[in-house]
């Protein structure tokens, strides 16, 4: 064990706020009070046989915002965005595009496309004539019809491919068609249903940044639905975590992983350490929480006296092989278990009889021999503004 | 025993073909050269072993085309098969109208109604095929159950028993089923979300259905209109017992041959030129089965 690396790691400076953003940091329509927002669903609810699948759902969607429902199946995001389309009518609420109504609307007349999970590409037509599928339900002149289906076979580099049938082409090439075909007739929003899950998982890396490229050369807004919190959070500038029928948070990227809202967002979202307790004192910003497991601080507000959560990344967590001096945020344990993933090693600390905590370690230099090992005696810290409190 | 049977397996159905098939044709095939003959069978020549292999020969000579020459010759053959191959398409086309929009009803019904209303589609098959062309009879008759229909609602009588109407009538009563079923099976395994797609796209429903539903359901319709059409065209019960003395079809030509006249060569010459006819069609089939199942 190298106590150098092991002094970098503790004395790594905490984050003065969370990480957020990059090129994208600028685009914050929903911040604006005064921006019109381009899909609005206002209180809409929807049941299925009694059994409710979306409930009382609230959220704006703005122009040339790439919008991620995250959620397990059977949480109501993939309904919501059906309705959007109007492929279900919602039961309750009022759903909005450009400000106007659209209940009314059959999902022929809305300017709303969607590129479907298992693509549903027409069998019986070729590449060029699904993609022009939807550019002659508008009625467009052959010859405009003609060169918008060049541009989309060339912006999806599909070129040479329009006369072959979709079962003639690789699953990407698929996807790709199917994406042109929903883009072609320049929707005022693309809805995208799992847009990658039936692509390998290198393949879906690819895609991911892609269709981000792809989102922001075409200024298009773009609303996606997905259980892979991974892909929600590389492509998405917001996300809307759904639980059973509801928005539970919807946020940035960042702060959806960095400040979730509650434990059901902390562990869908990455993974987290829960250390329960009860508030022992609130103030300045700060939290001191007492539990089983110690006594510990993060950042935040809880009421005294209440039970509430510590929640901590395992990233943010350091590793020591000695012990650091007594204070809060501090767990002694033995190293259950480990997982080399390469550019990670996951360690599973077990703190009390049972108690595993989960700590991560990126992997900065070739070192094969591990630095722990099983059965080694570790102390774990953090800083208490690398953890959040979570109330519920 | 770890012998490779499957070899086995392969040479089942040839067998099966080569002896309910392939020989029995062979023996048509013959008998259609063969020349009629007052004895018994009614036809000559026979192969006299007796005599060996010029026995043989001799047979071989005494084969001709003769009795085919003569189906050209007389018009009611020509008639009859004109006829047969009218009666069958316009059977078929009017099953093809008649069924298709009872597959694509049943195929959009929910599941659990679906396997009722196929059952109900097969369900005739539990009563014999003949009780239930003899009961067309019962209501098609002067005095039958479709005239007291129409007398009951003040219309005049209608008196279509023993006409080319009546053989439609049962033709597509009878051969319903064999349409449904290959246009329901293509109809209710098609994609829902192709139909979402098309619709999405902004293609009225109407529209949805011209451009993706009904051109994906072609090779469930090809699949019934030929599985209707080749027996239909030597259907010999229904124009039979339905049909008049002026309604021409091969299936009774056959039959009057066979059994009315003697005339085993002729029957089976005609039988020949029929089967020669539905084998473009029985091979398109094929066809279009073969890439139903590849694909």
């Amino acid at each position: 064990m190298d106590p150098g690396a092991d002094r970098a790691l503790s004395e790594r400076p905490p984050p003065a706020r969370p990480q957020i953003g990059g090129v994208r940091d600028t685009f914050a329509p929903w911040e604006d009070p005064a921006a019109r927002p381009l899909v609005r669903f206002e209180g809409v609810s929807k049941a299925f046989a009694g059994a409710p699948a979306v409930r009382g759902v609230d959220v704006s969607i703005y122009e040339r915002e790439f919008f991620a429902l995250l959620g397990p199946s059977g949480c109501g995001k993939t309904t919501l965005m059906r309705m959007l389309a109007g492929f279900e009518t919602p039961d309750a609420g009022r759903i909005l595009l450009e400000g106007r109504d659209i209940a009314a609307d059959p999902p022929h007349r809305r300017p709303v496309h969607m590129m479907f999970q298992a693509y549903a590409l027409f069998p019986h037509l070729s590449v060029a004539r699904n993609i022009a599928f939807g550019l002659r339900r508008q009625g467009l002149p052959r010859r405009e019809i003609a060169a918008r289906v060049e541009e989309m076979l060339a912006l999806m580099k599909l070129e040479g491919l329009g006369g072959r049938r979709p079962d003639q082409l690789s699953g990407g090439q698929q996807q790709r068609v199917a994406l042109a075909r929903a883009i072609a007739p320049r929707p005022r929003i693309l809805l995208l249903d799992e847009p990658m899950a039936a692509l390998d998982k290198k393949l879906r890396d690819e895609t991911q940044f892609e269709l981000m490229t792809l989102q922001q050369s075409l200024g298009m807004t773009f609303m996606i639905v997905t259980h892979d919190q991974d892909e929600a959070m590389v492509v998405a500038d917001r996300i809307a975590v759904m639980r059973e029928g509801e928005i539970v948070q919807v946020g940035r990227p960042g702060e959806v992983y960095e400040a979730p809202a509650d434990r059901y967002v902390a562990g869908f979202i990455g993974d987290v350490n829960l250390f329960e307790g009860r508030v022992a004192h609130s103030e300045g910003g700060r939290v001191r929480l007492a539990g089983p497991d110690g006594t510990f601080e993060a950042d935040g507000a809880g009421p005294v006296g209440e039970t509430a959560w510590i929640g901590v990344r395992p990233e943010k967590v350091a590793v020591h092989t000695e012990p650091p001096p007594p204070g809060p945020n501090v767990l002694a344990g033995r190293v259950h278990d480990y997982g080399y993933l390469g550019d990670w090693t996951t360690y599973l600390v077990e703190i009390a009889p049972g108690r595993l905590v989960r700590v991560a370690r990126a992997n900065t230099t070739r070192t094969v021999e591990r630095p722990l090992g099983c059965g080694d005696a570790v102390w774990l810290t953090f800083a208490p503004s690398s953890a959040v409190v979570l109330t519920r | 025993m770890r012998r490779d049977r499957s070899g086995l397996a392969a040479i089942l159905p040839f067998l099966w073909l080569a002896l309910f098939f392939a020989f029995p044709f062979l023996l048509v095939a013959k008998l259609s050269l063969s020349d009629t003959a007052l004895a018994m069978p009614p036809y000559a020549p026979r192969i006299d072993w007796s005599q060996g292999l010029a026995g043989l020969k001799a047979f071989f000579a005494a084969l001709d085309g003769e009795t085919y020459a003569r189906l050209t010759r007389d018009r009611l053959y020509l008639d009859a098969y004109l006829s047969s191959l009218r009666i069958a398409a316009t059977g078929t086309g009017l099953l093809l109208l008649i069924g298709y929009p009872i597959a694509y009803g049943i195929s959009r019904c929910p599941p659990a109604m679906r396997q009722a209303l196929v059952m109900a589609v097969i369900l005739p098959f539990w009563t014999s095929f003949l009780i239930r062309i003899y009961a067309w009879i019962a209501i098609l008759k002067p005095a039958g159950l479709l005239n007291a229909a129409l007398g009951a609602l003040g219309l005049p009588p209608v008196d279509i028993l023993n006409t080319e109407t009546a053989v439609l009538l049962g033709l597509v009563y009878a051969y319903l089923p064999f349409m449904v079923l290959p246009l329901y099976a293509v109809l209710e395994k098609q994609d829902e979300s192709l139909i979402e797609a098309a619709q999405d796209l902004g293609a009225t429903p109407l529209s949805a259905f011209w451009r993706v539903t009904f051109p994906l359901s072609i090779p469930g319709a090809a699949a019934g209109a030929l599985l209707c059409f080749i027996p239909m065209a030597g259907e010999f019960v229904i124009p039979d017992l339905l049909g008049g003395s002026e309604t021409l079809m091969l299936g009774r030509v056959i039959w009057t041959e066979f059994f009315a006249n003697r005339d085993w060569p002729a029957a089976s010459a005609v039988a020949i030129v029929l089967l020669a006819t539905l084998v473009v069609p029985i091979l398109l089939f094929e066809r279009q089965q073969a890439k139903v199942l590849r694909g």
